[in-house]
């Protein structure tokens, strides 16, 4: 069994006696407050929206209470929020921004420049519905409407997770190998709003993983008057299209190597891009992102009871995507489904965004395993214990036969 | 504590004294592509002329950016970035606060940086008034805002904007068979607005390059007095007004003149008038009709008596109607 201690197992882990951490009961938008802090961010910009704007609060009154030094704006709106980030990124200073649904949607403009120009601007994306109609529960769909444009994006599962992946965040974002945004998405509600415990290391430890950001012969200053974004049509873009692409390819590198150094430092058991869970002798497995991993995990359990092999894969990284380790996860496995907390209208197959980009990832394994997918949880319905059962069933199914029992199916949608 | 007490020290720009006691340094220099006769480059030029050196500026898309900054052949000698259409607000802001956080804490050389964005009138009258307006409610940040308005989106083929004047044939507004006047709404108010509802906000200031000395040293007193400020240029473009590219200067002045472009500034909410337009309100110059303003470009070549009347009309209310004459529109019930 790979299981790690994440989750409610990492909830009620005793304090390590040994370390300087402090436990704190914190939600997940408070987590990432903490991690400005421990980055000591230089600017910081934010915009009403639920249910990401509590880190905002967070970090207004750690501002407030001097336990934080940094420059905070509140903009006019979001597209300002992020280009006020983006122009203090290029004189140098770390920033931080984040929101949820239509409003991350209001920035886009300024999301694209940001990954175009390989600034590292890290941003929360408390994941919502891009209503209308009105909704405010979580779906996958606003922080994946980046997916193509340089943004890294990063699915977490737990306050501790959250976090752990923004300290991640700065120091990949930031790494000059890879100068491109980053993006933590944290499922509305399910985890901006629980409570975990977390581990909260100090600054000094914290200094140790994340070295200052150094914009190099990039700054805008004075000192080094270059021209930023000149008009460079059809003569260069192809050209600087392809150092991005590079640059994403780099990350993946660059990410591994920091989860290392993170764990070394924070006496974490991370794996950079995937969580199995029971997988190890498992028939059929299934694969999703963010905070379902939670009931899936239970089920999983609960079905295992009953002589079921079934596991579940957590994907953590879906930008840079980790192709190799998916390929050489799933290949192991009879049949696979992948649980879509978003939507992807007219795509082939008309699944899911992941399981589009999954079914690509295993396009050129010899074995495929039989690949399912599943759009459940949208609008922040639950994902529920007897959905992942049916889930769970309809691959078991498919295993036995080995004739793929439904392509695409949604779950929990009331006839 | 307010979270706003720690201001940077500031650049101390004096008024250039006349236009031998101008630098004779340039930080705009060739390598742009803009139309002959073109006023905006000049105010670019002027600009960053009067700010020196230290300066950092920040450019939101329209002819400025797109005809000046061509990869490996860029006018700027000072560092320079684009900037989104409707973020020149923003993209000051942001670098203001870098700047500021950055020295603070001892991560970068203290030192009194100019930081100016500057924006098309559609960048800046339309698109990006809303940021503008946010970043003018900051005063613990030094920077300027300078709208080059040519009074069309002239990058994208000369269409109307906010700030396009009435009646104007612009790509979007063509005088057709049925309706000769398409463009129907007067210019908007921009300065006259920023300057009144933003408290944090010390100076706003409008200029025409026609008049350099005066032009360049708004910029430096803008520069010099702190926090957001404003600057509002008038730019006549030869290919968007269309007339002879040598008559650019000259039709600044006529606008002057004939009072469709007032200069002033305000100075801590105190409105002080210059040049042409100061002897205007005194009552020591007559104003030129419009009509000698209108004739000379092509873009009203279509206007009836009857348009160049109503232009005038409209011109004359400025004068004559509103409580501070050709700032701020509001008058008392009773005087309409
Ligand atoms: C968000 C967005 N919308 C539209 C455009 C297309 N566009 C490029 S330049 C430009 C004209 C801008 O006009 P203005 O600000 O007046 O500057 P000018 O071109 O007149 O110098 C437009 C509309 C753009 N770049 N960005
Ligand atoms: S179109 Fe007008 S503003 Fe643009 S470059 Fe030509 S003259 Fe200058
Ligand atoms: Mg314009």
């Amino acid at each position: 069994m790979a299981a790690q201690a994440t989750g409610a197992a990492a909830a009620k882990a005793p304090p390590t006696s040994k370390s300087d951490d402090q436990e704190m009961l914190i939600s997940g938008c408070e987590a990432i407050a903490h991690a400005c802090r421990l980055a000591d961010i230089d600017v910081v910009t934010a915009y009403p929206i639920r249910p990401y704007d509590t880190v905002m609060q967070m970090v207004s009154k750690m501002i407030a209470d001097g336990d934080l030094d940094a420059e905070y704006i509140v903009a006019e709106s979001e597209h300002s929020q992020f280009e006020i980030v983006k122009h203090a990124s290029a004189v140098g200073a770390r920033v931080f921004a984040g929101s949820s649904g239509v409003g991350w949607f209001y920035a886009f403009e300024a999301l694209a420049v940001t990954a175009g120009l390989r600034l590292p601007v890290v941003a929360m994306v408390g994941n919502r519905a891009l209503d209308d109609p009105g909704a405010f529960g979580t779906e996958h769909n606003d922080a994946l409407a980046v997916r193509d444009l340089g943004w890294m994006l990063t699915w977490v599962e737990t306050a501790q997770e959250a976090m752990d992946n923004a300290l991640i965040a700065f120091r990949v974002a930031e790494d000059p190998h890879v100068f491109l945004p980053c993006a933590v998405s944290v499922d509305g509600a399910f985890l901006t709003h629980s409570q975990h415990l977390v581990k909260v290391p100090s600054r000094e430890k914290v200094n140790q993983f994340l070295k200052p950001y150094n914009r190099g012969n990039k700054l805008l200053h004075p000192d080094n008057p270059i021209t930023i974004a000149p008009q460079v049509n059809e003569d260069w873009l192809i050209e600087i299209r392809k150092q991005n692409d590079e640059a994403m390819k780099r990350a993946r590198g660059v990410i591994a190597e920091a989860y290392k150094d993170f764990n070394r430092i924070f006496g974490r058991n991370y794996s950079p891009f995937l969580e199995e869970y029971m997988t190890d002798d498992a028939d059929v497995v299934l694969v999703g992102q963010g905070t379902l991993a939670m009931p899936v995990k239970v089920t999983v359990r609960k079905l295992r009871e009953q002589g079921k092999k079934v596991g579940f894969v957590r994907l953590k990284w879906f930008r840079p995507f980790p192709t190799e380790e998916i390929q050489q996860s799933l290949k192991r496995f009879k049949a696979v489904g992948v649980i879509d907390r978003d939507y992807s209208f007219g795509s082939p197959y008309s699944g899911g965004v992941l399981y589009t980009e999954i079914r690509s990832a295993l396009y050129d394994l010899p074995n495929r395993p039989l690949l399912h997918g599943f759009i459940c949880g949208l609008g922040g319905r639950e994902v529920t214990i007897e959905g992942v059962t049916e889930m769970s069933e309809i691959l078991l199914k498919s295993a036995k036969s080995g004739k793929l029992e439904k392509q695409v199916a949604w779950i929990g949608v009331r006839e | 504590m307010t979270a706003q007490a720690n201001a940077l020290e500031i650049q101390k720009l004096d008024a250039f004294k006349g236009v031998k006691k101008v630098t004779i340094e340039e930080y705009f220099t060739s390598g742009h592509r803009t139309c002959q006769g073109c006023e905006s480059a000049l105010v670019m030029k002027l600009m960053v002329k009067a700010s020196g050196p230290r300066t950092i500026v920040l450019g939101s898309t329209g002819c400025m950016y797109v005809a000046n900054t061509t990869y490996y052949t860029t006018p700027w000698v000072v560092p320079w970035m684009h900037t989104q259409l409707g973020s020149s607000g923003s993209a000051a802001l942001g670098t203001a606060a870098g700047l500021k956080v950055l020295m603070r804490k001892g991560k970068m050389k203290k030192e009194p940086i100019n930081v100016i964005a500057f924006c098309g009138d559609g960048g800046g009258v339309d698109m990006g008034l809303s940021a503008i307006s946010a970043t003018l409610m900051h005063p613990q940040y030094n920077l300027l805002i300078l709208c080059y308005d040519n009074e069309s989106y002239a990058n994208t083929d000369i269409q109307v904007s906010g700030a396009s004047p009435w009646g104007a044939n612009t790509t979007f507004s063509p005088p057709g068979k049925k309706y000769r006047i398409m463009h129907t709404r007067w210019k908007k108010n921009v300065a006259g607005m920023l300057a009144a509802g933003h408290p944090g906000c010390r100076y706003v200031a409008t200029v025409c390059a026609s008049y350099a000395l005066d032009m360049m040293n708004k910029v430096r007193k803008a520069l010099s007095i702190g926090g957001p400020t404003f600057i509002h240029s008038f730019d006549p473009c030869p290919k968007g007004w269309d007339y002879d590219p040598m008559y650019s200067h000259e039709l600044g002045e006529l606008a002057i003149e004939a009072g469709i472009f007032p200069l002033y500034e305000v100075e801590d909410m105190k409105l002080k008038f210059y040049g042409k337009t100061k002897k205007i309100v005194e009552g020591r110059l007559k104003r030129k009709p419009v009509r000698d303003y209108l004739l000379r470009q092509g873009r009203f070549a279509h206007f009836t008596d009857e348009d160049t009347d109503y232009f005038q009309k409209k011109t004359d209310e400025m004068w004559e109607k509103w409580i501070l004459p050709g700032v701020i529109p509001l008058r008392p019930e009773d005087g309409a």
